[in-house]
């Protein structure tokens, strides 16, 4: 059957990872094509590159890392951050990423989902949506409230979230990357409440990112949440969690799983 | 000589990424010549059917891929155009290739648990012929559940049913199984991203590159 899926996700800036990781016997950690290819052989079932460069040279750094990653790794990866035009989404597909996201750019102009997806298929097409609680009082999953934010988290784009991706799914996305503002760094599980609503919303995958921290948390977001991948960063760079211990917990858990080895 | 298909269709450069990493060059071509003359052409693709069509066609390709006689792979969207007729595209369908008899059809999903594009790894059954031949990962012990060895990556919206033609299934939703690969003389087609498949994709790839396929 159709597996659920987990994601590492790399920040990358001017062509390296940023956040360090601890794994033994990697050389470079710093370099993401070495450390892309060390998740793979790990058994992890996606990956997504976040490149947070700002800076006029990023074009070109990111299709060269892109690049290298497709020429190493031997399974799907993202591209993410700060990517607006159409010949950059073709420039990244044609360098070997399978799929590329969009965050701010389709806030702006929500019609480029519906032109990208004409273009290159919406299997390609994620739309990535931060979002963050704006009621932290909520007695309940019902009456949590969620806007979407741009900027790292600091702007409001002015739309409620679930609204936001449901629009997304019918423009043509192929995925949504679902981030909470309010869970991300806590290490303290996933948005349940908001992935549950966003995933019985779209007839899309959801990826749930934001607040994974222990074994437990991938249990529920996937179990219970709804999401179809998790995503994660410093849990597993830093090795609090292997792939393959998780994956392992996950199948004992009755969650569907491809094994590693 | 590998030939790999070149059209405005395809994740052309993962294949051609995945062929290097198992040490073969390959040429990308649309010349029908060169087409003829290698000993295995791969055909990607990707995205829309009625698109890839008009592109096979503005090249003269509608042409020439079904009159190959080597062996073939045509890779997710380079398998289903191998088929008759797809429902994907403007005006109610796509005429396809026809090298296959199959009719591609959208995946309907029961209900809202089940999400479409079918996207992720799913486990391959019912495998027959040498494509398959000595996929790596070790079988769950005990369990009768698919094994690492079984899994593969899919990323598609559309089908091909099941049929005569059929040598490798996947089943989605579970139990209800789908055309994961399928093959009629030379033409074979594996709906999966072989070259997205990690370790058991590389097998299969090295199995149509070097073994007697037809």
């Amino acid at each position: 059957m159709l597996t659920k899926r987990l994601i590492a996700c790399l920040d990358v800036q001017n062509g390296r990872t940023v956040k360090g990781t601890n794994f033994v016997n990697l050389r470079d950690a710093g370099d993401p094509v070495a450390l892309a290819a060390r998740y793979a052989q790990e058994g992890i079932d996606e990956l997504v590159l976040l490149d947070i460069t700002a800076t006029v040279e990023k074009r070109r750094t990111l299709i060269e890392l892109v690049r290298n990653v497709a020429r190493e790794v031997n399974i799907p990866f993202t591209v993410g951050g700060g990517i607006g035009a159409v010949a950059d989404v073709e420039a990244l597909l044609l360098s070997g990423a399978d799929k590329v996201s969009l965050n701010s750019s389709v806030l702006r102009e929500p019609g480029l989902i519906d032109a990208l997806a004409r273009r290159f298929g919406s299997q390609c097409i994620v739309v990535a949506v931060d979002a963050r609680q704006t009621n932290a009082a909520a007695t309940g999953p019902a009456d949590e409230a969620w806007e979407v934010y741009t900027h790292g988290g600091r702007q409001p784009a002015g739309r409620e979230a679930v609204a936001w991706c449901r629009e997304a799914a019918e423009r043509g996305a192929g995925e949504l990357l679902l981030t909470s503002m309010s869970h991300d760094g806590t290490r303290d599980g996933y948005a349940l409440g908001l992935t549950r609503a966003v995933a019985a919303a779209v007839g899309v995958p959801v990826v749930a990112s934001g607040g994974a921290g222990a074994a437990p948390h991938f249990r529920d977001v996937l179990a219970l949440g709804g999401a179809d991948a998790a995503l994660a960063a410093s849990v597993f760079h830093f090795g609090d969690l292997s792939v393959a211990r998780l994956k392992t917990y996950l199948l004992g858990e009755g969650v569907a799983m491809r094994p590693v080895g | 000589m590998v030939a790999v298909v070149n059209y405005q269709g395809g994740n052309v450069q993962s294949v051609l990424f995945a062929l290097e990493r198992l040490g073969v060059e390959a040429v990308l071509t649309d010349d029908a010549q060169v087409l003829r003359a290698a000993d295995k052409v791969l055909f990607p693709g990707e995205g829309e059917a009625s698109s890839a069509m008009a592109a096979l066609r503005a090249a003269g390709l509608h042409e020439v891929l079904p009159t190959l006689t080597q062996p073939f792979l045509g890779i997710c969207l380079g398998m289903q155009l191998l088929g008759r007729r797809s429902d994907e595209g403007p005006a109610g369908g796509t005429e396809l290739l026809g090298m296959l008899p199959f009719e591609v059809v959208r995946f309907t999903p029961p209900d809202a648990a089940h999400k479409v594009p079918h996207m992720g790894w799913n486990n391959l059954h019912d495998l027959q012929g040498p494509l398959f031949a000595g996929l790596p990962g070790a079988p769950v012990a005990n369990t009768g559940a698919p094994g690492a060895a079984d899994y593969v990556y899919f990323v598609h919206s559309y089908y091909a049913p099941v049929g005569d033609y059929t040598i490798a299934q996947a089943s989605y939703p579970a139990g209800v199984p789908f055309s994961a690969g399928v093959r009629h003389r030379n033409f074979y087609g594996m709906q999966f991203h072989v070259e997205k498949s990690g370790p058991v994709g590389e097998q299969i790839l090295r199995n149509f590159l070097t073994g007697d396929l037809l």
